[in-house]
Order: C-alpha cells, then structure tokens, then sequence
C-alpha cells in the first residue's frame, strides 16, 4: 500500500492528526487554550469539508473493501462535518457564560466526527462497529463533560450503560450474521443471503436493534429524553445533529447493500420501528414542558419519518432519507440555538413557558423559532414539508399505503405541539427578555433559519445531490 | 403585456410589500400608519396589476392562459402558473377584498399592526397562488401554507377564546389536508407527472379513482366545511378579527370549492359520479341543518358563520349535477358568497368595534341611529337570503334548476333551505336594526363614517350589479366550464352522460 492509495480517506485523516495536534496545543497551554483550540477544530473541520467536496464522484474501496469513499458517503460526510461545525460554533459563547473551561470538548467531538466518518464509509460489519465505538465513547465523555453536575455526568453515565448494552447486541448480531453467511463484508454477504434463515433473521434483528438504538428509534429510545435533558445544551444540540445523521446513514447502508435479497424480512422491522417512533415522538411530546425533552422526542419521531423513506429499500426512498436528514440537521441546529439563546441573569432556563411573549419582546428570534417549528411540523412553503414530501412519496410509491397513512396522520398530531410552542410565543403575554444572543449562535440561528425558511425558492441542487448520492448505494 | 408574467406579479407583488412592512422600525404611531399604507398600497396595486388578467383573457378560450413555466424541484414537479375561466374570478375576488379588508383593520387592530399586515400578505399570495397554481404539488404547497398566516392572525388577534378556535382550524384543516398529500403523491407515481393541465385528461383507473376521490374530499370537505366536518368554522369565524372572518368566508372557504372544480370532477369522473348522491345528501344536510342551527345562534358571527355552510352547500350541490348550470351555479354562488359574506362580516365589524360585542341581544333598534347602517345591511341581508335582484339570487336559482334536473327530491329540500335562510336572515335583522332602541349603550351609537362607507359601497355595487347582471362572471367562466362539463361527460361515456339526463 503506497500513501498515495490512502487519498481519498485523506480527510479522516486529516482530522485525526488534528485532533491529536490540538491535543498536545490543549495539554501544553493548559485551560487558557480552549478559545484556540475551538478555532483550530473548526479550520481541521473546515479543510475536511473542502476536501471531501474536492474528492473524485467515482466510488473508491479501500482496505480490502472494508471502507468506501462514495458519493453516498461523501453526502453524509458533509452533513456531520457541518452538523459538528455548528455544535462547536454555538458550543463557545456557551461555555464562556457558563464558566466551563474544556477544550477537550472540540477534540472529543472532533473524535467522534471520525467515527461518525468511518460509520458512513463503512462496507463490512468490522469497520461499521469500529466507527460506531469510536462515535459512541465520544459521545458518552462529552454528555458528562460539565462533570460537576449532577444531571451531566447521570446523562452521561446512562447513555453509557444502555449505550453499551446496545453496542452489546450489535455486535452479537453482527456475529450471528458473519455465522451463518461465513463473511462480514457487506457486498458478500448480499451474495450469500439469498434465502432468509432464522440465523440470519435473528442476526439481523439483533444488529437492527443496536441501530435503532444509536438513531433513537422506538423501541429503544428510552435513553433520549433524559440524555438531552441532562446534557449540556451545545452538546445536546450536538447529538440531535451529526451522530444521528450519521446513524441513519449506515442503517440505510446496511439494509439496502447487505441484505436487498431478504429485504421482506427487514422492510418489517423498519415499518415497525418507523411506525412506533412517529406515534409516540408524536403523542410523547404533547405533554412535555422542558423544551430539551420535547425536542428529543421530536427527534424520536423525525427518525421516524426518516426510517418511512428506508422502508421501501429504494434508491428514491434512500434519496428522501437524504433529503429527509440534510433538512432536519438544518431545522434542528435553529431550534438548539435558540434553546442555547434562552438565557437570563439566573442562567439558562429550560421550561417551554419561559418563551411567553417572546414576539414582542425579541420578534427576531420568535420569528425564526416560529418558522423552524412550522418547518418541524411539516407545513409548506418550509423546508421540512419537502423533507417529508421526499419519504412519503418513496413509501406510496413502495405501496406502503399503512405507513404513509398512519405517518401523516402523526405527523397531524406532532403540529400540536410545534404550534403549541409557537402559541406560547406569540400569544401568550410576555415575560422577561432574554440576555442578548450570542454573536456566533445569531449566526447559526440566521443560516439555518434562511436555509429553513428559503428552501422552497431554489430546492433542485439539493434534490439532485441526493438523488446522486442514493444511486450510489444501489 | 403577453411577456410580462403578471401571474406570478400579483401572486408575489404581496410579499415585496410585507418585506417593505418588515423594513420599518419603530413601534410608535408613525410607524403603524406607514405600514397599514404600505399595506393599502400593496393590496391597491396588486388589484389593479390583477385587472390587466382580466383585460388580457381570452374568454373564448376554455385553456388555461397566462401560464408561466420554469423548472423548479426536478423531474416533472415545476414551477406552473395559469388561469382559465373558473380560477379567475377568485383571483379578482382575492384582490379586490385585500385591499377591503386592510382598511377594515384600519382602527380595529392597534397592537403588533406590523405582524398582522404581513400576515395578511402573505395569505393574499398564498391564496392568489392556490388558485393559479398549474402544478399539483405547487397547488398544495399554496393551499397548505395559508395556515400558517391564517393560525396567527385567529391566535393574536382574535377574540377571548382564540387559542382553541386557532388550534382547531389549524389541525382539523391540516388533518384533511395531508391525506390528499398522498394522494397526490399516488396521482404523481401513477400519471408520472405533476402537471395539472395533463393530469386533467389522464384518466385514472377506477378504482384508484375512488381512494383519490375520497382523500381530496377529506381535504376539500373540511376547507369548504361541508357537515359534518363544519365544526371549525364557527370557532373560527367568531374568534377572528373581523378582517379574518371576511378573509376566511369570503376566500378561504373557496378553496374548497375551488378545489372539487379543478380536481375532483375532471380527475375522477367515474368517483364523483360514484358519490355524487352522498354529495347531494350531504349538501342538503348541510343546508337544512345548518340553517336551522343559524336560527338558534345568539352571536351574530356564529349565525353568519352557520349561514356560510348553508350557502356552501348549494355550491356542492351545484357542482355535483355535472351540469352546465350546475358548475356554473357553484363558481358563481361562491363569487356571490365572497362578496356577500365578507360584507356581512364587515357589517359585524361596524357595530362590533363600537359597542364590543356580538351578542345579538345586545343590539336593536339601530335602525334609528344609523340608517344608513341599516340599508346596507339591508342589501346584504337580502342578498343571503337570495332576494331577486341580488347575487344571492342568481347562484342559488342556477342551483336548484340543475339540481332538480338531476333529483327533483333533493331540489325540493334545498329549496326549503332557501326558505329558512330568509327566516334566520331577516330574523337577525329584526331582532338587530328594527325594534325600539331600547337600550342605553346603543343610545349614543354613531353611524357609518367615511372609511365604512368606503369600503361597503362597492361591495353594495356588485352585489346588485351581479344580482342584475351577472354576465360578467358568468361569461368569464362559461367555457372553461363547458369545456370541463364536456370532458367529465366524454370520460363517463354517452350512456352516463344520457342517464344523468342532462342535454
């Protein structure tokens, strides 16, 4: 192997020696050097982007097949280096204001942006679970990275241990999948499971399982409210993000180019799991008044949207799976920063209640977080009618009438609670402002918002860089 | 002209103005009498942008014309715009009531003007847009994003239970709407395109028809609201501002309408032949009981708002003849209802922003104090009832004829709701404007100034004029119609269409 044949995981690389070179800047110049490393994260992350656009359209295998650099993976490449990219710009002014000086913090996430890499690059069930590891202990650092509070470190340690318990049983399905088709490389084992054998279906249950857990979906999703509600706001905003564009990214991987010859066997599963998770984020949330637990079940039940367009197993269902995660990355990074702007002198404030009247006093921000939850709600022009547009029509189209029907009428009852949200800002009478926004989270707030709100005038690159990036799976 | 796309200019016209609003700083009264000019101006220019559709289409024509076309989410989902003769007039009719229902708010709305002008533009582009859109999911795109301007304006302007009258327009409205979602995505896999002007000729299978058919209706049925599905527009209409509730009788409710034309009966022939008796059925519910519920109503709004259902149903009724007379009752009655209804909501407005009520019991007598509130209320009163002479008269007359063509029973009880809407009508109008004037608050009630003169006299121009002359309309609509008629005809088959015994 010459270094030359090691160019197109360049960009990995490039963040790992990064990561590693902040390390030593963070280690040697001490607490004082977070504001530095958070910058050089973000160039690592910005020269990564750059490269993984630069990259040739062909498909390119690598270490035996294990590893792919497509245009699928290539798509999702970029949509966790900015899903990252925001988490860290909105992470800074926040952890000034809190007085929490880690500049672990943008290596760890840094980390963890290339296990989510290798996940989307993966090709066989040995890289899938090393990219998996390398995300999930990542994850689980930076969820109790504020260790001196109580409800950080539970967040932290619960993902860890049900985190593991997933891992736990992937990996025995993964096992049970190499038993009985004798290989771990994707393409190879689409060659060989021809006929679904109750090994192989027990297998994929078991590896479907810890997947579902890593995307938050219904069943396995218990985990969700409490580690966004414990953790830190960026690192929430953080995890609603990156790690589950990139989870469903290798779910879509692994179900479309592994097993499309028992795809009847598994299309149940997702249908299932898609179902579930669209009816209870729906119905969970309604009751929720901590605006960090409903957005995590409204992630539960974007994911559930997301998995409508898999179920089919076609290259238009996983082009409205892509279409499906670049929206939500966008509408959810607004929401978060918001959420980190809802500060007052006692701190940061959390209850849902604590929006009241925010059109009178701060009608920017209210109008931008009205716009994002109209867009969550699904509601035209905004941008997230078109992402669920893209997965609905891919599951008519496969015929699964059931799903599409019961994923609307969900998603009916997800716009209670959006607008309830939106209700509370601008009818509501208003309570104290809050501290002005940040500059760099205003930032994020006006891109996403823009992206949100203007979707609809221009959609044809992003429609068309999806539909690229799904036929490269199929 | 022809290379001007004035479609697309008095759709998106509204939103350079609502980003004009959205430029001025301030919340002091300058600035509120800069935007509600700003808005006036808007709407004034949209109308008049609007009239060169009328001098430029072809009436000869039963096509679509105007029509702009540019690619616009890849593959055959574009950006088309086009208006024949039945999405026409409720273009005018959007932009002639703007402008109306601006100055209504003049001096009713005094808190946030800035956001409640916006709002009304951008609803004024999304719903100039439902009716021009070519393309289906563009159309849907219209019609679904009016709620979002529509759930605000009911939420922060309305009245003391506005929160649940908003929360329940907006999901009822959206719970019918995401099921035609699918169905429109069904019509797109199987026509393999999106192009409404296509998708007219296509001719679905039959049974498909059905499922599409019935989803539509899930949608259609509670925008236009049919019964039993009506429950949200009293709510609505009581709880808005008066310039809501002129917005939602008068246009939002035709979308309804609107949409059964343009989708249902050319698409799914053999479907609405299937369920035009439960049409029939529903419509005749809709007007008997609905008027019976009118007479029991103790809030002017409410009864207003009951009557609107009434009248609904006789477009239904009409549409679903699959007559000449019959479509062109149904486009004509709701042009005649816009016009009516939102003057009978003015009308409201008037005595609503000085005495702040809308209890009819509240009111009588007014006759004395404000006689030319009283002839004018007057006209509209007569013009919901369908008195001779008034638009009313004309949709309602056309109605019935078509209607007992197809089903001498179901004319027969529609015509008994004719006679209970003169009940519920003139009875308000008794118990309102005739009597003594009693009580003291009314005492000192003043008549109509200036700015209600304005905008009710050419509301009272038209309804008479169309009640005289209703030419105009019907002209611009007669091929389109015809040639809508004919096509759902040929699709049934000669056998059908002698059966349906019509020519």
């Amino acid at each position: 192997m010459t270094l030359s044949s090691l160019m197109p995981v360049l960009p990995e690389l490039v963040i790992i020696i990064g990561a590693m070179a902040l390390l030593m800047l963070g280690v040697f110049r001490g607490e004082g050097s977070t504001a530095l490393v958070e910058i050089g994260a973000l160039l690592v992350i910005a020269a990564a982007v750059v490269l993984v656009v630069l990259q040739p359209a062909a498909p390119v295998e690598l270490f035996g097949g294990s590893i792919v650099v497509d245009a699928f993976s290539r798509f999702f490449k970029v949509l966790i280096l900015i899903g990252a990219a925001a988490a860290l710009i909105m992470s800074a002014p926040f952890w000034r204001n809190h007085a929490l000086n880690r500049f672990e913090f943008s290596i760890v996430v840094l980390l963890s942006v290339t296990g989510m890499m290798v996940m989307v690059s993966a090709r066989d069930l040995i890289s899938l679970y090393l990219g998996i590891e390398l995300m999930s202990l990542s994850l689980y650092v930076i969820a109790a990275i504020d260790r001196e509070n109580l409800r950080s470190t539970e967040a932290g340690l619960k993902y860890f241990v049900l985190g593991a318990l997933s891992s736990g049983m992937l990996l025995y399905g993964a096992s049970l999948i190499y038993g009985f088709t004798g290989t771990v490389s994707f393409a190879g084992i689409a060659a060989v499971a021809k006929e679904p054998s109750i090994g192989l279906i027990f297998g994929i249950v078991f590896l479907f399982a810890g997947l579902a857990f890593k995307v938050s979906a219904v069943p396995f999703h218990m985990w969700t409210p409490d580690v966004y509600e414990g953790a830190p706001t960026p690192v929430t905003a953080f995890f609603a993000a990156a790690p589950k564009v990139a989870a469903i990214a290798l779910f879509c991987r692994v179900a479309v180019s592994s097993f499309p010859a028992i795809a009847l066997q598994w299309q149940q599963i997702v249908v299932f799991i898609a179902i579930a998770s669209m009816v209870l984020g729906a119905f969970a949330a309604i009751g929720q008044r901590n605006i960090k637990r409903l957005m995590a079940y409204s992630s539960i039940g974007h994911v559930g949207y997301a998995l409508v367009g898999l179920a089919p197993g076609t290259a238009a269902g996983v082009s409205g799976v892509l279409i499906y995660m670049s929206i939500y990355l966008a509408m959810t990074l607004g929401t978060f920063a918001c959420i980190i702007a809802m500060r007052r002198d006692g701190g940061q404030v959390e209850d849902i209640e604590q929006l009241s009247g925010l059109a009178r006093t701060q009608p920017a921000m209210a109008f931008v977080l009205a716009a994002l939850l109209f867009s969550l709600a699904g509601i035209p022009p905004l941008a997230g009618f078109f992402a669920k547009f893209y997965v609905f029509l891919a599951a008519v189209e496969g015929k699964f009438y059931t799903l599409a029907v019961i994923g609307v009428l969900a998603s009916v009852v997800g716009a209670y609670y959006y607008l309830r949200i939106v209700k509370i800002m601008y009818i509501d009478e208003p309570v104290a402002r809050f501290l002005p926004m940040p500059k760099p989270v205003a930032a994020v707030l006006f891109v996403t918002g823009a992206f949100t709100i203007l979707f609809f005038v221009y959609p044809a690159p992003l429609v068309a860089a999806a539909n690229a990036a799904a036929k490269s799976l199929f | 002209m022809a290379t001007w796309p004035i479609l697309s200019l008095t759709t998106f016209l509204p939103v350079v103005g609502a980003l004009f609003i959205l430029l001025l700083r301030g919340h002091d009264e300058g600035t509120k009498r800069n935007a509600r000019w700003v808005a006036l101006w808007t709407t004034i220019i949209t109308f008049v942008v609007s009239i060169f559709l009328i001098t430029g289409f072809d009436k000869g024509n039963p096509g679509f014309q105007f029509v702009e076309d540019h690619p616009w989410l890849g593959g055959t989902i574009r950006y088309k715009m086009g208006v024949d003769g039945i999405s026409l007039p409720f273009v005018i009719l959007t932009t002639f009531l703007m402008p109306i229902a601006i100055i209504a708010g003049w001096h009713a709305i005094e808190k946030r003007v800035k956001e409640y002008l916006v709002l009304f533009l951008l609803l004024e582009t999304l719903m100039i847009g439902t009716f021009s859109a070519l393309d289906i999911v563009l159309f849907y795109v219209f019609f679904e994003g009016g709620l979002i301007p529509m759930f605000l304006i009911i939420g922060v302007w309305g009245g003391a239970g506005r929160v649940y009258a908003s929360f329940k327009f907006f999901l009822y409205t959206l719970a019918g709407s995401v099921l035609m979602l699918l169905a429109i995505m069904a019509i797109y896999l199987q026509a393999g395109t999106t192009d409404i002007v296509k998708l007219l000729t296509f001719g679905f299978p039959r049974g498909m028809q059905t499922w599409l058919w019935l989803a539509f209706f899930a949608s259609f049925a509670v925008k236009l609201p049919m019964w039993p599905v009506h429950t949200w527009l009293p709510d609505a209409h009581v709880e808005a501002p008066t310039a809501g509730s002129v917005i939602l009788a008068a246009v939002l409710l035709k979308m309804g309408g609107y949409g059964f034309l343009r989708f249902s009966l050319p698409m799914f022939p053999h479907a609405s032949e299937l369920f035009a008796p439960m049409m029939f059925f529903l419509s005749v519910v809709a007007i008997i009981y609905t008027s019976l519920v009118a007479l029991m109503q103790e809030d002017i709004k409410k009864l207003i708002a009951y009557s609107s259902v009434a009248h609904m149903g006789f477009v239904t009724l009409g549409i679903f003849t699959f007559s000449n007379e019959g479509v062109q009752a149904g486009v004509f009655q709701m042009v005649s209802h816009g016009i009516v209804s939102g003057a009978l909501f003015l009308c409201v407005g008037v005595v609503y922003d000085r005495m702040h009520t809308r209890e009819i019991a509240a009111y009588g007598g007014l006759v004395n104090r404000m006689p030319i509130y009283a002839a004018v209320f007057m006209v509209f009163t007569m013009a919901n009832v369908g008195l001779p002479g008034t638009s009313g008269f004309v949709g309602e007359l056309l109605a019935l004829m078509a209607a007992f063509k197809a089903n001498t029973w179901v004319a027969v009880f529609a015509t008994l709701g004719v006679i209970l809407s003169a009940c519920y009508a003139l009875w308000l109008y008794r118990r309102v404007v005739f009597g003594v004037l009693e009580k003291d608050s009314l005492k000192t009630i003043t008549d109509l100034e200036a700015r209600e003169i304005l905008i009710l006299a050419p509301l009272v121009f038209l309804t008479i004029l169309l009640g005289f002359w209703p030419a105009p309309v019907l002209d611009m609509s007669a091929a389109a119609v015809a040639n809508l008629v004919a096509q759902t005809k040929a699709a049934l088959g000669p056998a059908k269409a002698a059966l349906l015994g019509v020519q």
